[in-house]
């Protein structure tokens, strides 16, 4: 089992957590098209490599976060909340 | 026979046991295990074979011996080479058809010629008429032990570990690994598979003996090591993640232990490798170790007069070991010099063998040593991937992650003091790294305490690497015999699979079934690829080798299941019910009343006098903050902009496909104060959903949202008497319709406690207050009500009246009414879908679905048949084709008749449409589609009353 270095609690078993998926933005439900919507939904690009992906804490802090991670490896190299937490953490 | 006391020897003379083995007494000691017991008393066939039932013996004396597999009581597949005796025990052979001691000479060739390289495929695959008869055959070969149809008895266990260092394998580098690395400041698992630590040393000679002393007291005075005996790494995962099973525990059957360590030292030693040709099967032909474990540690003489076939001093030794013992060594044929073993004869056991040069040796013993086999799975699971050298006849280590290191015979040969040596090496290197892992863990923790910055660590340079002996590659001899032991695959079946095309060592390994059985080719993994290499004209390393996979060791269901850990939830109102006698429902986490012994009459009560139902588990979340409606009106299709304090509404919310993914009521308790009800199941996925739209999408918005579902008993009073009686309890709140009309939320006090929030609402359909009491006085609260009640006939209901009461009204029900494809539209929501919001989830979807008319929608039915009513997920057809399907039916104590809810295709939805559903045994009923969803008052005049 890989460990996920949760940024609020430090590395935890990735059990504690839910696989959101790969970062992916949500198009302007107001405009975008039937195509651009399946993407958002459905496509994945599933790299044999570096990925970006989100990740939720549920047995832990429940903070969404995304890390860049190894596919291959299962390195993990970058680590961030989602916005959420800085802005709420600023105020 | 028991050999007088030998200076190693595991069992206790002055405790006699005695055992019960193929309906026979046997004495035994203390210490021995089922097969050196039976030796001891001269027994040489322990089983007989997988495929040709072919006799089979003590060929290992130790965890992998593939003839020493029996039924001990209810439990099957013990390995009796490694399981102790017990006093009492009651053991039986497997695969004895048709029995034990037959002579099977005559079956052996009535069955070799059809049991060839892939029979199973070639033989049973056609006509499938054929197969009950083949499949009786089948069974017959295939007996793998009698399973009880009795739970499991005993307790298996699960734990978790943090080890910094752990240890595979006690032999003495392990030891030695181990004592060095708790010398370097490291917390250290040792884990051993056999019944004590030491390795090979325990059946060595004095100076093996006094070394494996000094080593035992080294590691007992070494307070940070934790010793596993009888424990196995079944596997290594990403991250060092390793499965550890351990027996041998007082009370616990078996333990899983998930470790996380910070390094792993792999010192497994070697594996014998048993020698391929004619006869090598027979009782009495064993490997080097097995003789010498079976003198040393048991004190059992395993023959009279023996051959030694040898190429290393393992063979070398046990020709002393036997001659010691008083057997009479008549050959010793070395291999390095050119000598061979041809062929082993004997009826039932082994009576002669025929050596390379023809020369003819009557004797009940053939000991072979003839290399070593590393047991590198480990390894593999750590992505190493070992290469062969020709020149030592076996694998070793190529390039392992940081956190995986080897010592003793898996990396090298060398004298014991160079072994040990290298070991204390790897163990202070692991140490060091583990330090540094530790370090890196703990910076990895925002809020952490500083700690020391890591020691520099050993230099892995400062390790000399151990050096490799020469060996004889000895794999298959002159003439055919067994490669695999457990499966019953010869080399010769092998090069026929080769023959036909399965040249790759992955395919004529499946095709044959080769290092496929108990012993997954820890034994026999190498011989089998070399009669593939030699088969292909390829070398060893050309061939490659089987994947090795985890577990590493057998283990048992129980262990992987080990003790549950799920919690179960309860309302505050469980005694009550369980007082009644009520049928209880697990729903999810929770156990709730489905009924307290005739969910009609509960029904009815409702529809006439007045019901208390628990609906404690429904979801309930506090959401504050001056954004509270904006995230209301992310979640769900409704609008809430304009919801009035005290009031509340029914919505709906939708995944981004469209599809409906929980329902619930939400009231405004005050301006930026709401309280947001979910279906009891969708409760914890509703929480991380609104947390994503908040933290992902909207960080801006100010709105905070807290699941309340425990801190709220909450009851639902439903029927023409509920106002009367909640008059009688609730003070300071105007109950009349005038005051707290339909879909209001009011707040008071109920039977004396303060703070009650009462909901209007109507999921039966009758008048009904919904109660959310502060937890604590929820049976307080419940009793009251029974006790004010009972000159109205109050009588509580459980899940199945609500389920009925509410398909009678015609509410769908989440996930019941709706499935993974149905989006808002075609569960008839149109009423609550607001496209002219700015966004919501789902919204794209839904605006493309309003768009089209082709998707399925729900429709009440009303079955012709008063009598029948069509059970849940009955396909509905129209034309010969499917055309929907119900998705929930009652027979209505109300109506007197069942009532359905369905998904049909939309030219079906139009009332008075006549479908057919097809029930089972293949009849079908006609049914006609309803004005309205709901059956019973569809103008809601009863909950609104």
């Amino acid at each position: 089992m890989i460990l996920i270095p949760c940024p609020n609690c430090g590395p935890r078993n990735a059990s504690e957590f839910r696989y959101v998926g790969e970062s992916i933005a949500r198009p302007d439900p107001n405009s975008a098209t039937q195509e651009q919507w399946r993407a958002y939904l459905y496509e994945r690009v599933n790299p044999s490599g570096w990925t970006t992906e989100s990740w939720f804490h549920r047995a832990g802090c429940g903070r969404y976060f995304k890390i860049e991670r190894d596919t291959n490896s299962n390195e993990v190299r970058a680590v961030r909340l989602e916005p959420a937490a800085a802005t709420k953490g600023e105020s | 026979m028991r050999l007088s006391l030998r200076p190693g020897e595991v069992i206790d003379r002055s405790r006699p046991l005695r055992f019960t083995w193929n309906g026979h007494d046997y004495p035994a000691f203390l210490g021995d295990t089922i097969s050196s017991a039976l030796a001891a008393s001269g027994e040489r066939v322990m089983s007989r074979s997988f495929k040709y039932s072919r006799p089979r013996g003590v060929l290992t004396a130790d965890s992998l011996d593939p003839g020493c597999i029996v039924q001990v009581g209810d439990e099957p597949n013990v390995r009796a080479s490694h399981r102790r005796v017990e006093d009492g025990m009651i053991a039986s052979p497997q695969n004895v058809w048709p029995s034990l001691r037959f002579d099977v000479k005559v079956a052996n060739r009535a069955v070799s010629r059809f049991l060839s390289a892939g029979f199973y495929y070639k033989t049973f695959m056609k006509p499938q008429r054929l197969w009950p008869a083949y499949e009786a055959v089948l069974k017959r070969f295939a007996s793998g032990g009698v399973i009880s149809n009795r739970p499991a008895a005993g307790y298996f266990d699960k734990r978790y570990a943090h080890p910094d260092v752990v240890v595979a394998g006690g032999g003495p580098a392990g030891m030695s690994a181990a004592v060095a690395a708790a010398e370097a400041g490291a917390q250290v698992m040792l884990v051993e598979s056999e019944h004590e630590l030491g390795g090979h040393l325990r059946w060595g000679g004095a100076h093996e003996l006094s070394v494996l002393a000094e080593l035992k007291a080294a590691v007992s005075a070494t307070n940070s090591i934790e010793v596993l005996i009888d424990s196995v790494v079944a596997g290594r995962y990403d991250g060092n993640f390793l499965a550890i099973l351990q027996r041998s525990l007082p009370g616990v059957t078996e333990r899983l232990i998930k470790a996380r360590a910070k390094t792993l030292i792999v010192a497994p030693g070697l594996i014998e490798r048993p020698y391929v040709f004619a006869g090598n099967d027979l009782p009495g032909v064993m490997l080097s170790g097995a003789a010498r474990r079976l003198i040393n540690l048991w004190a059992v003489k395993p023959g009279t007069r023996a051959v030694v076939f040898t190429a290393n001093s393992s063979g070398d030794a046990a020709a002393q070991d036997l001659e010691g013992a008083g057997v009479e060594v008549c050959c010793v044929e070395d291999a390095r010099r050119g000598g061979d073993v041809v062929r082993a004869s004997g009826s039932a056991t082994l009576q002669s063998v025929e050596c390379g040069d023809g020369r003819t040796y009557q004797c009940d013993l053939l000991v072979t040593a003839t290399g070593w086999t590393a047991p590198t799975s480990l390894l593999n699971m750590a992505g190493d991937k070992p290469t062969y050298d020709e020149r030592a006849a076996r694998f070793f280590p190529c390039s392992l992650p940081e956190d995986v290191l080897a010592t003793g015979g898996i990396t090298g040969d060398g004298s014991l003091e160079q072994i040990l040596e290298h070991a204390a090496h790897t163990g202070r290197l692991a140490a060091g790294r583990a330090r540094v892992a530790g370090g890196r863990l703990r910076k990895g923790v925002p809020h952490a305490a500083p700690t020391d910055s890591p020691v520099a660590e050993e230099q892995s340079n400062a390790i000399t690497a151990l050096p490799v002996d020469a060996h004889v590659a000895l794999f298959r001899g002159r003439t055919h015999g067994f490669v695999d032991f457990s499966e019953d695959v010869s080399s010769k079946e092998l090069e026929a699979a080769v023959a036909e095309g399965y040249s790759s060592i992955e395919l004529a390994k499946r095709y044959t079934t080769a290092t496929m059985g108990s012993a997954q080719g820890k034994l026999e993994v190498v011989n089998a690829v070399a009669v593939v290499a030699a088969a292909t004209e390829s070398t060893i390393t050309e061939t490659g080798t089987t994947v090795w996979r985890p577990p590493y060791a057998p283990i048992t269901l129980g262990a992987l299941a080990g003790r549950t850990l799920e919690p179960v939830r309860y309302s505050p109102m469980q005694s009550w019910h369980e007082a009644r006698g009520a049928t209880p429902l697990v729903a999810g986490a929770w156990i709730r009343p489905d009924h307290y012994g005739n969910p009609t009459a509960e029904v009815r009560n409702v529809r006439s006098n007045v019901g208390l139902i628990d609906v404690t588990p429904l979801g309930k979340f506090d959401l504050r903050g001056p954004d509270a409606a904006k995230l209301l009106s992310q979640l769900y299709v409704n609008k809430w902009a304009k919801l009035a304090v005290g009031s509340v509404r029914y919505g709906v919310m939708c995944a981004e496909d469209g599809v409906v993914l929980d329902d619930g009521v939400t009231g405004r308790l005050s301006d930026d104060n709401y309280l947001m009800t979910a279906t009891s199941s969708g409760a914890d996925t509703l929480l991380e959903w609104a947390e994503s739209w908040l933290q992902t999408e909207h960080p801006e918005w100010r709105v905070h949202i807290t699941p309340v579902t425990s801190d709220f008993a909450s009851i639902n009073v439903a029927g023409p008497k509920s106002r009367t009686l909640l008059e009688r309890l609730v003070e300071n709140v105007d109950l009349s319709a005038e005051a707290f009309p339909y879909m209001r939320v009011r707040r008071g006090r109920v039977a004396g406690v303060e703070d009650c929030l009462m909901w209007r609402i109507g999921f039966t359909g009758e008048l009904s207050f919904e109660l959310h009491v502060p937890s604590s006085y929820g049976l307080h609260v419940w009793e009251s009500l029974m006790e004010q009640g009972a000159d109205l006939g109050i009588a509580p209901f459980g899940i199945e009246a609500q389920r009925i009461l509410r398909l009678e009204k015609g509410h769908l029900i989440v996930g019941q009414d709706t499935d993974g494809l149905t989006r808002a539209y075609s569960a008839e929501l149109d009423w609550a879908i607001k496209l002219d919001k700015e966004d919501f989830s789902g919204k794209p979807e839904l605006s493309w679905q309003a768009e089209r008319s082709d998707w399925p929608k729900l429709v009440g039915l009303r079955p012709e048949d008063v009598t029948v009513v069509p059970p849940e997920a009955s396909q509905i057809v129209h034309d010969g084709a499917i055309a929907g399907r119900i998705t929930s039916s009652r027979m209505s104590p109300t109506l007197g008749r069942p009532i359905c809810l369905g998904l049909v295709a939309p030219h079906l939805a139009e009332p008075g449409t006549e479908l057919s559903i097809v029930l089972p045994a293949g009849v079908r009923a006609r049914a006609v589609v309803t004005e309205h969803l709901a059956h019973f008052d569809p103008e809601g005049q009863r909950l609104r009353g």
